[in-house]
């Protein structure tokens, strides 16, 4: 019984956590938090974010990153996406992004979703 | 939208210089008005400062910016007064803060982010005084956001609380500048 218990304990702490649904235009009113900093089409204080997805981090052209940045090698999806905002200073120690993060997991989500959505979009990322 | 009337600039002649209408700690105080004596860098550790000046040079990031839009606004001829007006005082806020977060980045050893040569605005989109001002208003909401998100990592409690009376001056401006829009200037109980 304690080796069973022990063994579902052990599943729920090493399983991913399941992303949840985002709902993209939620994420929209999430992303006006960013955009002291980001923007969509341009860099600014911080990188642009127009083809973000399948990017390797650290790789906008003509926007100066941290060195921790440029070191960190991981190509932005979902799950890469959701570890960074979740806690940037803590996921790569020496960023330049000083903010928190994006606790809630249901408002990453969202988040990510309207991202992947806008950041494709031909009308605004040429 | 309707401009609606406004008189931005009631207490013109009795402006304050930042800081000096807050009660804020010595050290507070000593990390954002450059006091030499009573800096924090003698008693924190070389990590706390690190993490606090990394957090520091992104919100004097985002000041710098909000330096240039407003000049670009100013600059734009869109602009009518009082509104000009009102824009030029914010501005004037924005190098407060810039000039205060600079000076407690080197006070925690650290260098000041310099100001980018060049900030990619989104010109070609701001043809009326509306469009300048809802630009304005989407910086200052950011701002606010950038602040709330830096106010519980910074591990000084000091520069927390300075950094939460920026952020009460960056969201008075997003609600003045929503109110100029004909928007509700307060939409919500929280800001997140």
């Amino acid at each position: 019984m304690r080796l069973l218990a022990a063994f579902l304990v052990g599943l729920l702490t090493c399983a991913p956590a399941l992303a949840a649904d985002g709902n993209a235009e939620r994420g929209e009113e999430i992303y006006t938090r960013c955009k002291a900093c980001h923007a969509l089409e341009q860099n600014r204080v911080g990188p642009r974010h127009c083809g973000l997805f399948g990017r390797k981090a650290g790789s906008v052209p003509n926007y100066q990153y941290s060195s921790a940045m440029k070191k960190y090698g991981v190509t932005w999806n979902e799950e890469t996406l959701d570890k960074f905002i979740e806690n940037p200073l803590k996921t790569v120690p020496g960023t330049k992004m000083g903010y928190a993060g994006v606790k809630d997991p249901q408002e990453r989500a969202d988040l990510i979703a309207y991202l992947k959505k806008a950041t494709s979009d031909p009308k605004i990322c040429e | 939208m309707t401009i609606v009337k406004l008189d931005p600039l009631p207490a013109r002649g009795k402006r304050r210089t930042f800081l000096s209408g807050f009660t804020l700690s010595a050290t507070a105080i000593a990390l954002l008005a450059g006091n030499e004596k009573l800096g924090l860098v003698g008693s924190a550790s070389a990590q706390t400062a690190n993490n606090d000046v990394t957090i520091l040079n992104s919100a004097l990031g985002a000041e710098q910016q909000a330096i240039a839009a407003y000049q670009l606004g100013a600059e734009s001829g869109l602009l009518q007064k009082p509104v000009k007006d009102l824009a030029v005082q914010f501005q004037g806020h924005h190098k407060a803060h810039a000039d205060a977060l600079a000076k407690a980045v080197t006070k925690l050893g650290g260098k000041p982010v310099a100001p980018m040569k060049d900030y990619h605005f989104p010109k070609e989109k701001l043809k009326s005084q509306n469009d300048v001002l809802s630009f304005a208003a989407t910086l200052e909401k950011g701002a606010v956001s950038a602040y709330l998100g830096a106010v519980p990592i910074l591990t000084d409690k000091d520069l927390a609380k300075a950094a939460a009376s920026i952020l009460g001056d960056e969201a008075m401006h997003w609600a003045v500048l929503r109110y100029a829009l004909g928007q509700n200037p307060v939409p919500d109980a929280f800001m997140s």
